[in-house]
């Protein structure tokens, strides 16, 4: 999922504060999961932008509107018949969402309610943690299903560097070296051989060094 | 025990603190409510065994939260009290009575006035 997390409620107010009506838009996808900006992120922060605009002696009308997805037209939609009736759009989405609501929307200012961080799991509950960078070109299966791109602070792909002390990344103790975890899941599984083949050198033009990125699927057009 | 504590305070009822969730405890705020206060049992004595630790939890968000606008985090607390402790709960009820009488009224509330009268 895309994980992300809640901007400052004092950088959300400098966003809309000539505002007197906003549409507060959430999103029933990945932001929902790691609980930045669901149906219930709305809610609390409609509450928490309504209070402090009263403490200023001002009046803010919030609408609180949660969409199955902001990443895809026909769910935008939803919002074309009540958009014209608010100053500003805050999109509780990841960046991609509040872009294409942007997008779709072009006289209506759409502000980011939240800070959009990575490619992720939930290690724990409340814990979320990078697992993919999106590079175009996976090697997962030459490296035990662990994503050094994403994983290896220095995004090395034969080996670990010698910082790698006792399993743990030179740059914080408590990070795990992403070239331990593929060695010691590669003896698991047997094939240390993997280890000894070469991973050549990566094509970065399909990450995001070659611009930003699209894929047609003209079977689906 | 007949034990008395100040009349300011109004009891909500609810199965477990653990049901307690950050928008209930804005919700009050917002409908002019100057302090909130959350009781739950004593920590490893939760019923539903992390429903109370889960609550302090997420009073502390919701107290950074009011910081954050201004209300102010000192008008929230959680209290853990065990059931049968009729003089520590009626101890607390004036504790935080007392809190929020120096702190005075909600911020919000003179807004909230002004709207009621409109």
């Amino acid at each position: 999922m895309i994980v992300a997390e809640r901007k400052p409620i004092e950088e959300i107010m400098g966003f809309i504060r000539d505002c007197k009506r906003v549409l507060l838009v959430g999103c029933n996808e990945c932001v929902t999961v790691c609980y930045a900006g669901g149906k219930k992120e709305v809610e609390i922060l409609a509450s928490a932008l309504t209070m402090a605009f009263m403490k200023e002696g001002r009046e803010l009308e919030v609408k609180e509107v949660t969409l199955e997805r902001q990443c895809d037209h026909e769910y935008l939609e939803e919002i074309r018949k009540i958009i014209d009736e608010y100053d500003a759009v805050i999109s509780l989405a990841c960046g991609v969402g509040v872009q294409f609501l942007a997008e779709k929307y072009f006289r209506t200012p759409v502000f980011p309610g939240v800070n959009t961080l990575f490619m992720g799991v939930t290690e724990e509950r409340g814990v979320w943690a990078e697992r993919c960078q999106g590079c175009g070109q996976c090697i997962l299966s030459q490296t035990a299903g662990i994503c050094p791109v994403s994983r290896c602070a220095k995004r090395l792909l034969n080996g670990p560097c010698g910082g790698s002390t006792r399993g743990k990344c030179e740059i914080n103790p408590e990070l795990d070296c992403a070239w331990q975890l593929i060695i010691d899941r590669l003896k698991e599984l047997g094939r240390l051989d993997d280890y000894e083949t070469l991973i050549p050198i990566k094509d970065w033009s399909t990450e995001r060094a070659g611009g930003p990125r699209k894929l047609v699927r003209e079977d689906l057009q | 025990m007949r034990l008395t504590y100040p009349d300011s305070i109004r009891i909500i009822r609810l199965p477990c603190t653990g049901k307690v969730d950050v928008i209930h405890i804005m919700k009050a705020f917002q409908k002019g409510a100057d302090g909130v206060y959350v009781v739950g049992c004593l920590e490893g004595e939760c019923h539903f065994l992390t429903g109370n630790l889960r609550a302090r939890k997420r009073v502390e968000y919701t107290k950074s939260l009011l910081d954050e606008i201004g209300i102010g985090g000192e008008r929230l607390e959680m209290y853990n009290i065990a059931a049968s402790d009729g003089p520590r709960f009626a101890e607390v009820a004036k504790e935080m009575h007392e809190r929020i009488m120096a702190l005075g009224p909600n911020p919000i509330r003179g807004a909230l006035k002004r709207k009621k009268a409109a």
